[in-house]
């Protein structure tokens, strides 16, 4: 038995380790934002001679509109992604988890299609489409997909979740001569506040992280978002200021890493219900 | 039950249908159907179509054949980048799964702490892919980087990791390799389902370790392994940030960080040559397609369902 005991702090000291050594670079860098430029290069440890925060000053003020611009850019963007997603998933979990309509099985197995299906598949004509509508330069083309139920990862989340309800608080309703819109907005809906603050904190996490549409379609710098203001900054900016760079890149992640701390118990349940992304 | 599973269950069980919740279905699914026809399904056929064509969002598109994938078959920059896409494919996510699979051994069965360690192995799959992350990378694996650092404190001699083309594409293998936290949660809730007692029996029965876990515990969790696989492929095939980032959107060095994303980006989105972007578009779908395929075909052989 003598090795069972030495296993577990063996284990501890093996995962102590490895999160250590994956966490390093995170830590690294937002120690490195807060020294003077020349030290970046010198510095691979983590202990600081003191704060210094013209990293941040400058970085936040390296390209015109500042980065407050683009936060709030982002901010927007964000927002609107969420009251998209969580209006039309809803609905539309509503419909594959209760109604027992003409063709069910074929929608529901087109939705989940459209799970696997890469954006880049069909950028190019959606593309073709918005900028034809002139919608190139405004928001419309990264959140109306949202109110349209196109992130159908969240509609299957949300089926989930809809299904696990008991049928009986449906059919009592029904029999008191509810309709099925009283029955979503007034018995589904707040019952299922757990999947709609996972829904909220992925969407929140995946569209401030997103790069690939928001570079096709927000070219003007006053509408730059996060990521594609601090790629821009990367870009015009030579090797040697890695310290701006890292601030911003710092102050790009802290949102995320509050998302996180608030609502990791809603996104390891979303994960582990229905499999993550 | 992941989304996989529902897809197997649907071959089977038939559905009663309530006329009456027809119209109601009509309404709480419309703004799904006017997705699927405007932002999803609709784009996947009008990109077929594009395909046939010459098209550069000025003059209007004009048809030119099969030109386009005749291009797919003789442009050699576009075979380099499937090579490109299918090595980091194919290696990045075994490697993942196993960190992902191995930590989550660890972390089963009440281990002290698991909450904090699951977060902790967790945040980098949410930081992941972040251009931020991407600016640090470019920084950490750079001639005068934090690993070249490391070595050097171990008197070891570095190299430009990322400006170098014959270990560029391992930088970027590395980073979705960190990335492994999503799919240890859903290892984790898979463990999390197999019955105590298989274990018990199987240690009265006098079962060593290595066997408990190759006839227990990889047969049980073989469809979470085969969902992991499934999606994390299809994921990989879509990375492009990073790639994009650290290689200041040129795909290099040489090529050498060239997805084929990117290699459809540049296609479509600095030379506006939409038709041909189309085409490649529909390529990868068609790649996707097929290798989704195969894994449910090889599926069959290997993957063990209670049911």
């Amino acid at each position: 038995m003598t090795t069972r005991r030495l296993a577990t702090p063996a284990k501890h000291l093996g995962l102590v380790l490895i999160g250590f050594v994956m966490l390093y670079p995170v830590l690294w860098m937002v120690a490195s934002s807060l020294r003077p430029g020349d030290e970046i290069f010198r510095s691979p440890g983590l202990i600081l001679d003191g704060l210094r925060t013209e990293n941040y000053t400058e970085g936040w003020n390296a390209l015109t509109p500042s980065f407050g611009t683009y936060l709030l850019n982002s901010a927007i963007l964000v927002l609107g992604c969420i009251v998209g997603n969580l209006v039309s998933c809803s609905m539309a979990a509503y419909a594959f988890a209760r109604l027992h309509f003409t063709g069910k099985r074929w929608w529901f197995g087109i939705m989940l299609g459209t799970i696997m299906l890469p954006i880049h598949v069909i950028i190019v004509p959606q593309y073709v489409l918005f900028s034809n509508i002139g919608w190139v330069n405004t928001f419309l083309p990264l959140i109306v997909p949202k109110i349209l139920a196109t992130d159908a990862f969240f509609v299957f989340l949300m089926v989930q979740f809809i299904r696990g309800l008991p049928r009986e608080l449906d059919e009592a309703a029904r029999i008191d001569g509810c309709g099925h819109p009283r029955i979503f907005l007034q018995i589904i809906l707040p019952l299922m506040t757990p999947a709609l603050a996972t829904t909220t904190i992925f969407t929140f996490i995946w569209t401030w992280n997103d790069f690939f549409s928001q570079l096709i379609y927000l070219t003007d710098p006053d509408m730059y978002t996060v990521p594609v203001a601090l790629r821009s900054f990367v870009d015009s900016t030579v090797a040697t200021s890695w310290g701006s760079q890292f601030a911003m890149s710092v102050v790009s992640l802290l949102p995320i890493f509050l998302a996180f701390l608030v609502g990791q118990r809603f996104l390891v349940k979303g994960i582990a219900t229905t499999g993550g992304k | 039950m992941s989304a996989l599973d529902e897809l197997r269950q649907l071959r089977r069980g038939g559905v009663q249908v309530r006329k009456s919740d027809n119209k109601a279905a009509f309404w709480f699914l419309a703004p799904w159907f006017a997705g699927l026809l405007l932002v999803t399904i609709g784009p996947v056929i009008a990109s077929f179509a594009l395909g046939f064509t010459k098209y550069n969002l000025i003059q209007p598109p004009r048809f030119i054949g099969f030109d386009n994938f005749a291009r797919i078959l003789s442009d050699s920059r576009l075979h380099n980048a499937l090579r490109v896409t299918f090595t980091y494919v194919l290696v990045s996510v075994p490697l993942q799964l196993a960190c992902a699979l191995g930590v989550a051994l660890l972390l089963n069965r009440g281990l002290r702490g698991l909450a904090f360690y699951r977060s902790a192995f967790y945040l980098p799959s949410l930081l992941g892919s972040s251009v931020a992350i991407a600016v640090l990378w470019t920084q950490v694996f750079g001639t005068d980087g934090l690993v070249n650092r490391v070595l050097g404190f171990f008197g070891v001699e570095g190299r430009g990791w990322i400006s170098d083309p014959d270990t560029a594409l391992s930088t970027l293998i590395v980073l979705n390799v960190w990335t492994f936290g999503s799919p240890m949660i859903i290892f984790l809730a898979g463990l999390r389902q197999i019955p105590e007692v298989y274990y018990e029996a199987a240690a009265i029965d006098g079962a060593s370790r290595w066997s408990r876990f190759l006839r227990i515990t990889l047969p049980l969790l073989s469809p979470i392994l085969f969902f992991n696989l499934v999606l994390q492929i299809i994921h990989a095939f879509q990375s492009f940030t990073q790639a994009f980032v650290v290689s200041g959107g040129t795909g290099g060095p040489s090529d050498s960080t060239m997805f084929y994303t990117l290699y459809l980006y540049q296609q479509g989105f600095s030379r506006f040559d939409m038709g041909y972007a189309s085409a490649l578009a529909w390529f990868l779908l068609l790649i996707v397609a097929a290798f989704t395929a195969i894994n449910f075909w090889a599926a069959r052989y290997w993957v063990f369902y209670d049911d």
